[in-house]
């Protein structure tokens, strides 16, 4: 237990930093719970003291009775209201602290290296995004809240039952920690189960998963009755863990309220035989057996509130992970004046991880306005390439320049600012068309879009979409086409017009006509402006002013098309193997 | 809906035995307050010792029966539930393996995982409260309220008056939140969606320079969903509050009128405690009610999600009668004739198709996205049934064949690479369950796979992750092919299969196609070079067919090929 509290304390204290702008609505919280239990508590005394009064036929003292009732009612209504101001005030804490650790979240995505975002799966970082950041709303600040309240019914109850009746409220501190040690008992054994049943649900889920989506698959290979046999008999696995989970854990609720009705008939008994002795009255056997009551519930609930508090501690430690990565290096605050489209890679050598080297001591020098070509199979690391010429990723040795600056003396926005980069899979955020192209120049004004949608092939299919340059584009540009989504993109960096071309030639997604409108458009873009270029195609890379090989990650050749085929290597052979096959195929 | 009710049947036992269980602890439970009014009315106003203890006894022997009935009962909403929930999951996943591609099309595999998964945990909730509280919680407000009435006929007035306003004060709250729920569950999905949008398109963001946009984006979701839970908030946290000022103004009330009836004589002092405490109960209840409420409205969605799927019925069945045709010499393997074919909306995805294709003829299918490529091999082995026209494979249209023996004749490459999770052993095994590892090999030496297996280091036995995770596109995707050859089917279709892979491996690929005989290939691409040596060439063009006939001819005669073909080969390579 101590282990784990010197573990907690620094998420806990993290959490709390977080918290701190809230912290007055954090002390209203606390102080509105202490009043409102406070005066909850109050009242069975006061509901004991108004039996007292009412002891039998004509014994009745009606002016003490009303007296003490209109006092009731007042501390009642007060309670109920501290009761709303304290849920009033954790939401605003839980929910504004939630809030600015998105926030924080988000900016830190903004800032980490590429190598990060490349690293990590994007769906873990969305879970943390949305769902561990709702369970530490959950269960660290609500939980914290009724912890608090618990906590403090706890004692004050312990308080007024000492004030009644030092021998009584003993046996009540006695017999509840019982419902304790139950409930515990019960967790311990339950949670094995529970382990099991969520393996056994995890393999479910993914069985599910893939053959749900596979079903087409399934269908082709009549597989339907083999899936079925493996189904069947994860889910009698899953039923076995479930049933026994299921029946563990249920057993805390009836334990506990067995130990609560073992406390209340104790205090009944002895508050009896003590009041038969005449140590007691009547109406404060009432209070205790309401104290009783109260006094449990807080522990039952306690003990749920722990498993809350723990698995909010574990999501909050998973967004803490994500807030510890580093930064992007701090940059040198100088700005890269426009260039005039030259390149210098100058000894260059990269490797994604310390083991694997990738690119060792290459040299290449770009003149203004020429096409560079980047061709190998597929997976052979041609965006690595990118990488380095945007500055997402940086050297390990050697130096890029642009224009015969270092790219590391300046800042990464005036380096990024020299290309304009269109990429296969064209990415558009949820918007209009319009904001999509004005995507780098929000105050790009309406002929300004229109011209350059206009140059892109664009404009056309715009025109035709429901709401023209006003229509919303869904996540992941669902209503439009991959040809077209390119084409907007292109429109988009035609806005800015930068001296320099980072372009990823499309493979076979897109139909002939969109494709022609693509080649075109990215012809003219490339007039005169210095170009990268993976390639596919075979036109553009006889076209090329130089032409890197890439196989494995490396870069095995460059130079141009008919020097590479003169020194028949891997460029060569990628050739050849390309017409042999036409040839062989078409006797 | 009702029919999910069937389900309960095998755990009639358990559904009816276990709430009768837990009344009698809750009868138990009730008899408390009243037994310890006994203990004070005459054990201390007598002071008759020996009754408290009896009585106290009697609190605690009712308690341990109380602990044995509840646990039963616990066990009872387990087993059931379980059980429940177990034979909801097989059936649905049985007929999930029934329903054709159409239906299959219109729910979405998204919905469908849900729907096994969450939604059936949501309905498995469901009998586990039904059989431990639904019964309990009522009963207990009822069962307190006739206690009341027993103890004393006005004052249970108090009660009556009560209830209804702690029931009103529920359901106005729970009226004015509930919906916000939905929307609160929309602005979560935004941030989601803003962050995915964020990850994703991270190098265009950073290249352009947008992240303090992005920023200002996500502050707006952020805040929007803050603003929005602190509003509801505002409401629902009135519920606690407002309750039990109720109850307690109920309790005051109690004492009130209490002590006049004491005064008369005619109720004791150990039955105004005893009425407190049942006032106590009922809030409690009422409490749990409100839970059970939440739980069945999410429960009811659920049924009506998950009964959706179990009522679907598949389109395509097997036919009564449905036999594998005798061989004829000179028959095509594949013939079309007059096919139309439409999704969902009213306009034809496929018009007016007729062709024939010989055994072990080459087929090349070309066209533009959304020309009906996809949709035209589906048609082949019965995946959807043709709206007007028939399909007929050796000779026999489609729909008199079994559907088994039917699909034995194909092996299909889909666009989407997708493996299952295992060994490449068991990948390749799925066509053929009994395949020789000469035959796997066989498969992986076409498929241009064998080279990278080999280097593995476990091989065939190597471990696939789900959806194929740790290999490459171009792995998966060669994969595929072999899983598709094994056994060498007599009709063999690449839907598009090739766009992860260079193209020095592509041509590979196909020259090692070209020399398979015997089988029948469709080869579905948009690359004139894939189909340009195929023994017939089909062009689509917006679902209709253009042009059919050999590379040569279509050069031609087929204005639509034609520009294809120029657009991605260059003159020379096209006349060749």
């Amino acid at each position: 237990m101590k282990r784990d509290t010197r573990k907690e304390s620094p998420v806990l204290g993290r959490l709390l930093r977080y918290m701190r702008p809230h912290l007055l609505f954090l002390v209203l919280a606390l102080l509105a719970a202490a009043a409102s239990v406070g005066l909850t508590l109050y009242g069975p005394v006061l509901i004991g003291r108004a039996i007292d009064m009412i002891v039998g036929p004509g014994q009745v003292k009606f002016t003490g009775v009303l007296y003490i009732l209109l006092w009731l009612a007042g501390v009642y209504l007060l309670a109920a209201v501290f009761q709303w101001a304290m849920t009033l005030c954790t939401n605003r804490v839980a929910f504004f602290t939630v809030r600015d650790l998105r926030r924080t979240l988000f900016d830190k995505l903004q800032k980490v290296p590429l190598r990060f975002i490349d690293q990590s799966a994007h769906g873990d970082l969305i879970t943390r995004m949305v769902s561990d950041i709702d369970l530490i709303s959950d269960g660290l600040l609500q939980g914290f809240a009724q912890l608090f309240t618990g906590v403090i019914t706890i004692v004050g109850t312990l308080l007024f039952m000492l004030s009644i009746n030092v021998k009584i409220a003993l046996v009540v501190v006695l017999i509840t920690p019982l419902s304790l040690f139950v409930a515990s008992f019960i967790a311990r054994h339950s949670h094995d189960q529970f382990r099991r049943q969520s393996a056994a649900r995890g393999d479910m889920g993914a069985l599910v998963e893939e053959m749900v989506a596979g079903q087409k698959v399934v269908r082709a290979f009549r597989y339907e009755s083999r899936a079925q046999d493996t189904f069947d008999g994860i889910n009698q696995q899953l039923y076995q863990c479930g049933v026994r989970a299921q029946f563990y854990s249920s057993m805390t609720n009836p334990c506990t309220r067995f130990v609560n009705g073992l406390v209340y008939a104790g205090v009944g008994i002895i508050g009896a035989v003590a009041a038969i002795a005449g140590h007691l009255t009547v109406g404060q056997i009432s209070a205790f057996l309401t104290y009783a009551n109260q006094y449990t519930k807080p522990f039952n609930e306690i003990s749920g509130v722990v498993t809350e508090l723990q698995s909010a501690f574990a999501s909050a430690r998973r967004v803490f992970a994500v807030l510890d990565e580093p930064d992007e290096p701090t940059e040198a605050p100088a700005v890269l004046p426009r260039s005039d489209g030259s390149v210098g890679l100058e000894q260059v050598s990269f490797r994604y991880s310390p083991q694997k080297p990738l690119i060792e001591d290459f040299s290449l020098a770009v003149q203004p306005g020429q096409r560079i070509a980047i061709v190998g199979p597929t997976g052979c690391g041609k965006t690595t390439i990118i990488n380095l010429l945007m500055r997402f990723y940086d050297v390990n040795s050697g130096r890029i320049c642009i224009s015969g600056t270092d790219i590391q003396d300046v800042t990464r926005q005036s380096v990024r600012q020299q290309y304009g980069m269109v990429l296969q899979d064209s990415w558009l955020f949820s918007g209009t068309v319009r904001q999509n192209i004005a995507y780098a120049r929000p105050d790009a004004t309406d002929e300004e879009i229109v011209a350059a949608a206009k140059f892109a092939h664009a404009h056309s299919f715009i025109k035709r979409l429901p709401q023209g340059y006003d229509t919303v584009i869904g996540e992941d540009g669902g209503s439009i086409s991959q040809g077209q989504r390119q084409l907007l993109c292109i429109a988009r960096i035609l806005l800015v017009s930068p001296p320099m071309l980072i372009l990823d030639e499309a493979t076979s997604n897109i139909d002939t006509r969109t494709e022609q409108r693509i080649q075109r458009a990215l012809a003219k873009l490339m007039e005169g402006r210095t170009s990268f270029v993976v390639a596919h195609r075979l036109s553009t890379i006889k076209e090329a002013d130089n032409i890197l090989v890439m196989r494995d990650g490396h870069i095995v050749e460059q130079g141009r098309h008919q020097q590479l085929l003169d020194a028949g290597g891997f460029y060569a052979k990628l050739y050849a193997s390309q017409f042999e096959v036409q040839e062989t195929a078409a006797q | 809906m009702k029919k999910l009710l069937r389900y309960l049947k095998p755990f009639k036992k358990q559904v009816i035995l276990g709430p009768l269980f837990k009344l009698t602890e809750a009868i138990f439970e009730l008899l408390v307050p009243t037994l310890m009014a006994h203990i004070i009315d005459r054990g201390v106003g007598r002071s008759d010792l020996p009754y408290v203890w009896k009585m106290g006894a009697l609190i605690v022997g009712l308690g341990v029966v109380g602990l044995g009935c509840a646990l039963t009962c616990q066990y009872f909403a387990a087993r059931a539930s379980q059980g429940v929930g177990t034979l909801l999951r097989q059936d649905m996943f049985k007929k999930i393996g029934q329903l054709s591609h159409r239906e299959l099309d219109q729910f979405g595999t998204a919905t469908l995982i849900t729907r096994v998964t969450s939604d059936v945990n949501q309905l498995q909730v469901a009998v586990a409260m039904l059989i431990r509280l639904v019964v309990r919680a009522p009963f207990l407000v009822i069962g307190a309220t006739v206690m009341a009435m027993t103890i004393d006929l006005k004052m249970s007035l108090i009660f009556l008056a009560a209830i209804p306003l702690i029931g009103l004060t529920l359901y106005v709250v729970m009226k004015k939140t509930v919906p916000f729920y939905r929307t609160i569950q929309k602005k979560l999905d935004r941030i989601g969606t803003v962050s995915r949008e964020n990850l994703e398109g991270v190098r265009v963001i950073r290249a352009f320079s947008r992240q303090e946009q992005e920023k200002a984006r996500f502050d707006d979701a952020s805040g929007n969903l803050a603003g929005t839970s602190v509003r509801v908030g505002r409401v629902s946290a009135l519920l606690n509050p407002l309750t039990s000022i109720i109850m307690n103004f109920g309790i005051i009330a109690i004492l009130y009128f209490g002590g006049y009836q004491v005064n008369s004589g005619a109720l004791s002092q150990g039955q105004i405690i005893a009425l407190v405490n049942y006032m106590t109960q009922i809030l409690l209840a009422l409490v749990v009610v409100a839970n059970l409420v939440v739980i069945f409205t999410k429960a009811s969605a659920s049924a009506t999600r998950v009964s959706e799927v179990l009522e679907t019925v598949p389109s395509i069945t097997q036919q009564p009668g449905a036999a594998v045709p005798a061989p004829t010499a000179g028959c095509p393997k594949v013939q079309l004739r007059d096919v139309d074919f439409r999704y969902f909306t009213s306009e034809n995805a496929l018009t007016d198709i007729s062709f024939a294709v010989q055994p072990g003829q080459t087929v090349g299918i070309i066209g533009g996205t959304g020309a009906g490529k996809s949709t035209l091999v589906n048609l082949l082995p019965r995946f959807y049934d043709a709206v007007a026209g028939t399909v007929e494979i050796d000779g026999q249209d489609v729909r008199q064949w079994p559907l088994d023996a039917l699909r034995a004749q194909f092996g299909l490459v889909p666009q989407q690479a997708r493996l299952f999770t295992g060994t490449i052993r068991e990948n390749l095994l799925w066509q053929v369950p009994d395949a020789t590892d000469e035959q796997l090999w066989r498969a992986l030496d076409i498929a241009q796979a064998s080279e990278f297996v080999q280097k593995l280091p476990q091989g065939l036995d190597a471990p696939v992750q789900q959806g194929g995770k740790n290999l490459s596109g171009g792995q998966r995707q060669r994969l595929t092919i072999a899983r598709a050859l094994v056994g060498m089917p007599p009709i063999l279709i690449l839907d598009d299969s090739a766009s992860a892979l260079d193209f020095a491996t592509d041509a590979a690929l196909r020259a090692a196609l070209a020399r398979i005989e015997g089988s029948t290939v469709f080869i579905v691409s948009q690359r004139v070079s894939a189909i340009k040596n195929a023994d017939l060439v089909l062009v689509l063009d917006d679902g209709q067919l253009v042009g059919s006939g050999t590379h040569h001819q279509l050069m031609d005669s087929c204005q639509v090929y034609r520009e294809i073909c120029l657009s991605q080969l260059s003159e020379e390579e096209a006349a060749q």
